[in-house]
């Protein structure tokens, strides 16, 4: 009987780990913004001696502890998932993957995990210094916590510092360095965890500015509110830059991801960049002849400019991109099909070499070595059975895109308008504002999600890009296993998800005056 | 095979085994959560015990996570194999995992949806379900499992995966295996006795000390009774050995007793763990005014677990073995990263004093302070 792999269960595993990573980033953000946030409270109180900023901080601090806790209930099954439900991907890249997991509990769990009780419980039990100090050593131990997190996820899409082993099946970490300082790896850490800062000043101007609204507290909002704005000034100008370098490298490392978030299915030199656009939903395959746009907006030159920082620079499209023949600065691109042959090769020379091995045949083992190592960069094609299969879901990609670059914009502005009024004193009197700010709350939430969806539904079907196709990572489980436990998870997630909003809003509702 | 690389398989087998035993150990903060409604007659004492342990669970929780992340760092395969294929044992453990994290700050606030008893109960299934299913899958590396590993597998395109579990259960055939349960009750029981000791030193109140003191000897009684029927157990059996000049795996009688006589260092660390734990109990019996037991307790149970942890895998011994296909099985060897891996993590490994120094530091600037019902009214943060 020949054996293969029920297609629903990788769906399932997919849309499980997916349910999990959304879940769990609905509360990561908001700790590493919130947690700067707060810190920076707790800094004013050190400096001045004044208990207003110490009310402020505990305020923002109870907040916190609400929404971290349930970000780390939902960060350990993320972790354990790379086994349960990733378990061939557990053993071809552990071998690198493993190691910034086990940096990450050792070097920045332990540091929240110890520092945050002495946060919440040692306000009358330890100097004023020493509280300070274990605040800010729990955020950035939940800053460092994401740095190893996002060098993982970032070798995922830029493999680098690795070997393939065919003695003992996997891909083996030669260079440490390499794979924890990658570009990839220093970009998407900057850019997460700004993005995350902005959730966080974001929730600190909403919260705030329904203070306003409600005529209570306004000390502390006012003051809230003028801490926040900055802080999300400078954190919303500074993800405007790490988003054109990541942009920049996901045109070079992954031009799949980029064609799919431009719905650009024929490349072009001076390709404009879509400022808003509406796919055509008739356009299902690269290989139909739909046109990809029932309306766009483009803004001249700027795709190339900003995938090739040239104007004239060719940017390839989805069918380029599967036929090949374009010019790349490595040479002539290959296609989809010759890709999947080489992948094809190298599968079949891996297992050549494990027969000749068994055989003790030096001279074929080196024969099917060389012909492996020339192949491996195409390895993971070898699995794909059909080109289309290599191209996004290109809708939710290019919607998910405009969604962040849009949101990401108006944060700008947004956070400009309130550091002006803030300082000129009259914030206080801009209700439209104060409304606008509660209102953007969810557009945070909404920006940081988009963002992971690029990421993560842009780079399908990879796993490792090029060398490992999600299919290919499962772990051999009944589909309905995989089932129960989607809906367990989203069943308990959920619960819990309203159970914090529902405790947030009371905690809020209590004020920083009852904030104990 | 390279005498270094040797060297550092042996050493993370080493790490490995002293964070599973540091996380038996900080399973009191389970126990603690078992004995709620034991030992907590009023709402006061109810929430010291919870203030008490409860201070404390992001530590057990941590520590599983960074023994999860060790794990695959250092021996991947077992990683692949055991968390794809015992898939329910350790869904249901992450699950148990997941309501604790959210109940302690949950429970006692308002508008948190379910209500304060179902918090404490998440708490109560985590303080059970916790222990006995760890104690239950930690057996397992005595007892066998039900999987195959074939790295060839990876070139058949059709179907890549290279281990496969064969029980349809997914790891929950374990809790049926006798001896298997024996040791996750002996975990569940320890984990009670170590939450006793530790509310006896860190609640300053009179009523809830004598219950502590009542209870000692009942959950004593039953961990040791579990404890030293796997003990005994595990010594008599025979176990996977691994021949040396082959690599096969064989079963060999009295493989584990044969380890510890021929690795005496490690069998002086399970006596002297074993005599610790028994000091730690004893001497909170008898003495009224004792109330250090849980460190003596607490170090006994790392050094026992730690013993038997490496009696799994040292002196050629497959440490997670198959009982359907014996050559299958995990050993040090055949399932760890690679050598530089395996370097690479050791250099970090170097900064773990570091990491244990300012936990110990922050752990007694908290615990100097005693938990007491004048704390829980202060107005302060308090679960």
């Amino acid at each position: 009987m020949i054996e293969s792999i029920d297609s629903s269960l990788i769906d399932w595993s997919r849309a499980q780990f997916a349910l999990t990573a959304m879940y769990h980033w609905l509360f990561v953000p908001l700790t590493l913004g919130l947690g700067v946030v707060m810190a920076i409270m707790e800094t004013l109180y050190y400096k001045t001696g004044n208990e207003f900023w110490k009310t402020t901080a505990k305020f923002w601090m109870k907040l916190f502890g609400i929404n971290f806790a349930i970000g780390v209930a939902t960060g350990i099954i993320l972790e354990f998932e790379f086994g349960t439900n990733w378990s061939n991907y557990s053993w071809f890249v552990g071998d690198i993957f493993g190691a910034p997991l086990a940096i990450e509990g050792i070097l920045a769990f332990f540091m929240e995990a110890t520092f945050i009780a002495v946060m919440f419980f040692g306000w009358d039990k330890v100097s004023k210094r020493f509280h300070l100090a274990s605040t800010w050593l729990t955020i950035i131990g939940a800053t460092l916590s994401a740095l190893w997190i996002l060098i993982a996820n970032a070798w995922m899409q830029y493999p680098v510092g690795m070997k393939f082993n065919p003695d003992t099946v996997r891909n083996e970490m030669f260079d440490f360095w390499a794979v924890a300082l990658s570009p990839v790896a220093i970009n998407k850490f900057f850019h997460t965890v700004l993005s995350g800062w902005v959730l966080g000043a974001v929730f600190v101007l909403g919260v705030s500015s329904w203070f306003l609204l409600k005529k209570r507290d306004t000390e502390f909002a006012l003051a809230s509110i003028k801490v926040g704005a900055v802080f999300g000034l400078i954190s919303s100008i500074l993800i405007a830059w790490t988003g054109d370098g990541s942009a920049y490298q996901v045109a070079d490392k992954q031009p799949m991801k980029l064609a799919a978030m431009e719905g650009l299915y024929h490349g072009q030199k001076q390709a404009g960049l879509v400022a808003v656009g509406i796919l055509n939903p008739e356009k299902t395959s690269y290989r139909d002849d739909a046109d990809a746009f029932l309306m766009r907006v483009q803004i001249p030159y700027a795709l190339s400019f900003l995938a090739k920082r040239d104007v004239d620079g060719f940017v390839p499209g989805i069918n380029d991109l599967i036929k090949g023949g374009y010019e790349t600065e490595q040479g002539i691109a290959l296609s989809a099909e010759e890709k999947m042959n080489r992948g094809r090769i190298a599968i079949q020379a891996l297992s050549e070499y494990r027969k000749a091995a068994k055989e003790k045949d030096e001279a074929a083992m080196k024969q099917h070595r060389d012909t492996l190592e020339a192949n491996f960069p195409y390895f993971g094609y070898g699995y794909i059975k059909d080109p289309a299969d290599l191209v996004p879901n290109v809708s939710i990609v290019f919607y998910a895109f405009r969604i962040m670059v849009i949101l990401g914009g108006y944060f700008i502005l947004l956070f400009l308008i309130a550091t002006i009024f803030s300082f000129k004193n009259t914030f206080t009197n801009k209700k439209w504002l104060h409304y606008i700010c509660l209102w953007t709350i969810p557009l945070g939430y909404i920006a940081g999600q988009a963002g992971w969806v690029v990421a993560e539904v842009g780079r399908q079907p990879w796993a490792i890009q090029d060398i490992l196709p999600t299919g290919t990572s499962i772990s051999r489980l009944s589909t309905s296993s995989v089932q129960i436990t989607f809906f367990l998870f989203l069943a308990l997630f959920t619960i819990l998800l309203i159970a914090e909003i529902r405790i947030m809003l009371k905690e809020i509702k209590k004020g920083p005056a009852n904030s104990h | 095979m390279d005498s270094t690389y040797i060297l550092l398989q042996h050493y993370w087998w080493f790490v490995i085994s002293l964070l599973g035993a540091l996380l038996v150990f900080l399973l009191f903060v389970q126990g603690g959560q078992s004995l709620l409604f034991n030992l907590g007659k009023t709402e006061l004492q109810q929430k010291m015990m919870l203030n008490s342990t409860g201070r404390k669970w992001e530590f057990t929780f941590t520590t599983l996570v960074t023994f999860g992340g060790a794990f695959f760092a250092s021996f991947p395969l077992f990683y692949s194999t055991s968390f794809g294929g015992a898939y329910w044992v350790w869904t249901i453990i992450l699950i148990c995992f997941v309501i604790q994290a959210v109940s302690y700050e949950f429970q006692s606030k308002k508008g948190n949806l379910l209500g304060k008893r179902t918090y404490q109960i998440f708490l109560m299934i985590n303080g059970i379900g916790g222990p006995l299913l760890l104690g239950t899958a930690v057996a397992t590396f005595f007892t066998g499992s039900e999987f195959t590993v074939n790295k060839d597998q990876l070139m058949n395109v059709g179907m890549p995966v290279i281990s496969s579990w064969s029980n349809p259960l997914h790891g929950l055939e374990a809790a049926f295996n006798i001896w298997n349960l024996c040791l996750g009750l002996a975990v569940f029981f320890l984990s009670r006795v170590q939450a006793i000791l530790y509310f006896i030193n860190n609640i300053n109140d009179e009523e809830l000390t004598t219950r502590c003191r009542k209870q000692l000897l009942p959950n004593a009684a039953l961990f040791l009774v579990f404890f030293l029927a796997f003990l005994v157990h595990i010594m008599l059996r025979e176990g996977y050995a691994i021949d040396p000049s082959t690599g096969e795996i064989f079963m060999q009688p009295n493989k584990y007793f044969i380890n510890l006589i021929e690795m005496p260092v490690i069998l002086a660390i399970l006596l002297i763990g074993v005599v610790a734990v028994l000091f730690g109990i004893g001497k909170t019996i008898v003495s009224d005014k004792f109330t250090k037991g849980i460190w003596f307790c607490g170090s006994g149970t790392v050094l026992t677990v730690l013993s038997l942890f490496l009696i799994t895998g040292y002196n050629n011994t497959a440490y997670y073995p198959s009982s359907v296909d014996l050559q299958s099985s995990l050993t040090i060897y055949n399932s760890s990263s690679s050598f530089f891996t395996l370097k690479m993590m050791s250099y970090v490994s170097i900064l773990v004093p570091f990491v244990a120094a300012y936990i110990f530091y922050a752990w007694r600037a908290l615990d100097i302070h005693k938990i007491d019902s004048k704390e829980m009214s202060s107005g302060n943060h308090t679960y």
